[in-house]
């Protein structure tokens, strides 16, 4: 079940991994990508510590909507409009539920809304479609989260910029799906997640 | 890495501000923001708008002014600016004949233009826009994210700035757009790769005496590697590419740049059009507008890149050569 407090640690817990690895983040960004996805998280992060620290929102649609908010007027490039989509999405469908599986599955879908890719394309959507499924099934593991991170390694990138690079993406994880591997093991670290 | 800044998460703030005070018989920062605006007495005209991640000085905020941008929309280096950021520059734009957004071909520009389209049009503000793909080094096909937007952008800026001077309708700038886009086509060489302040080396190696065909504006690869040649060979490879896309004929009329990326002297640039004129004018095509020096750059990345423009409407050549009121035309 989603409640304002655990969002909120979760959400804590998610910046500080984002801040931590802003550096690793970026490097795998420069291999396939334009080399900002670290600083452009950390910058998100930043903002979200300040936003959640200065307003109070008392309803989980409220919380989500502004953390949503603050990633799309912060954090910039391609993951911006996508993370922020994500909680946008979110925001809009706990107005009818508070179930974690209901509210994640809003997040993929206001994911790939915005950027159009689908499994397999070597993107954020290669973590958010297991995880979603392990949540819904009851299975979410740390192992299984990791897993599909590493899965992103052997795929060909057809989105994004790291699309440029055809086949020479192969052999490189994507950073999106890295940064969304933060978001849900500090998801089940937070208490978000139970079985 | 050396480079003349101060804390690397500042560059944007700080450089806007020299801009700002540097010209500000042109412009304007507006407060609070990253939107670089024409100061021109509003006068019901289209408004045209530009903007992507920094690092391309003098693009977008050197092409605002009377008769090209309205207002440019900076980004962090290398990064789409928010929609929210570009919301504002809309907002202060509108002349209540609409915006028009020119748009690099960028998963993250397209996602931050449009969701600022959708806020704009919540406003009651009508938004169009066009994407501008004319770097020929990545084949447009459904496993990439399409051509990428690069120096040709510049002439977009300008022939559509003029047309909306001269008070054309956001309908009929939108069909403008949509005739010329197919008509820019652009392609560069790398020498050097551009080293992002916050990464601190550079984005990819390339050894002293190689050069890369097709590198984009933030070190996207290109599509080939090989040792460096003299100016002429290289202009032979870029002109030989240009053609097969553009297949002209003798006697059209093109408009030519020389784009520098920013680490590469006007000195060589200069050089370089003196060996494109050579090759073009052996086809028999007419330059009928020409232009040499750094307007869509990469940081500190050493290279250039050749567009043409093929001036299909000779409405163009007027709109190019019309004055403006600009830091960088």
């Amino acid at each position: 079940m989603v409640s304002v407090e655990n969002t909120k640690k979760w959400l804590s817990l998610f910046t500080t991994q984002l801040i931590e690895n802003k550096q690793y983040l970026s490097e795998l960004d420069t291999v396939i990508g334009d080399g900002d996805h670290g600083n452009n998280m950390a910058r998100g992060a930043t903002a979200l510590n300040e936003a959640l620290d200065s307003k109070i929102p008392e309803d989980i649609p409220s919380l989500l909507k502004l953390i949503g908010m603050t990633l799309v007027s912060k954090v910039g490039g391609a993951s911006g409009p996508l993370y922020g989509s994500a909680f946008i999405s979110m925001a809009k469908a706990s107005q009818e539920s508070t179930d974690l599986s209901v509210l994640l599955e809003a997040g993929l879908d206001g994911i790939q809304k915005r950027g159009k890719a689908t499994a397999g394309e070597k993107t954020m959507v290669d973590e958010w479609i297991p995880v979603v499924e392990a949540v819904k099934e009851k299975n979410l593991t740390v192992d299984l989260i990791e897993d599909s991170v590493q899965k992103t390694k052997d795929m060909k990138a057809t989105k994004g910029r790291a699309s440029y690079l055809g086949d020479r993406s192969i052999g490189h994880i994507d950073p999106g799906a890295m940064s969304s591997s933060y978001l849900f093991k500090t998801m089940i670290e937070a208490g978000v997640y139970s079985e | 890495m050396k480079k003349i800044i101060n804390d690397p998460s500042s560059i944007l703030d700080e450089m806007l501000d020299g801009i700002a005070f540097t010209y500000d018989d042109l412009v304007e920062r507006l407060p609070e923001t990253s939107v670089i605006h024409r100061k021109t007495v509003h006068n019901n005209k289209v408004a045209l708008i530009s903007g992507g991640g920094s690092g391309h000085e003098p693009s977008h905020a050197g092409f605002v002014g009377q008769g090209m941008l309205s207002a440019a929309v900076c980004g962090e280096v290398f990064t789409s600016p928010t929609p929210d950021q570009i919301l504002e520059g809309i907002k202060a734009s509108d002349e209540g004949q609409g915006v028009f957004m020119i748009i690099k071909n960028y998963s993250g520009d397209i996602m931050n233009f449009d969701m600022a389209k959708e806020l704009a049009e919540m406003e009651d503000i009508a938004v169009d826009f066009v994407v501008v793909d004319d770097d020929i080094a990545v084949k447009d096909s459904t496993y990439t994210a399409g051509k990428r937007g690069i120096a040709g952008t510049v002439f977009v800026h300008k022939i559509l700035g003029a047309a909306a001077d001269k008070g054309l309708s956001l309908k009929d700038i939108k069909a403008l757009a949509d005739q010329l886009i197919p008509n820019i086509k652009s392609l560069g060489v790398a020498l050097r790769a551009a080293t992002v302040p916050e990464v601190g080396k550079p984005g990819f190696e390339l050894a002293e005496d190689e050069i890369e065909f097709g590198v984009g504006i933030h070190g996207e690869p290109g599509y080939r590697r090989e040792k460096n040649k003299p100016s002429k060979e290289l202009a032979k490879e870029i002109v030989e590419k240009l053609k097969e896309e553009l297949a002209w004929k003798k006697g059209e009329n093109y408009a030519v740049l020389v784009n520098g990326m920013g680490g590469t002297p006007l000195m060589e640039q200069f050089i370089f059009m003196n060996d494109v004129k050579d090759l073009l004018s052996k086809e028999g095509i007419v330059l009928a507008f020409k232009k040499v020096g750094d307007y869509m750059t990469s940081i500190d990345m050493q290279g250039l890149s050749l567009t043409l423009v093929k001036l299909e409407d000779e409405t163009w050549l007027d709109y190019l050569n019309a004055p403006v009121k600009t830091i960088s035309w």
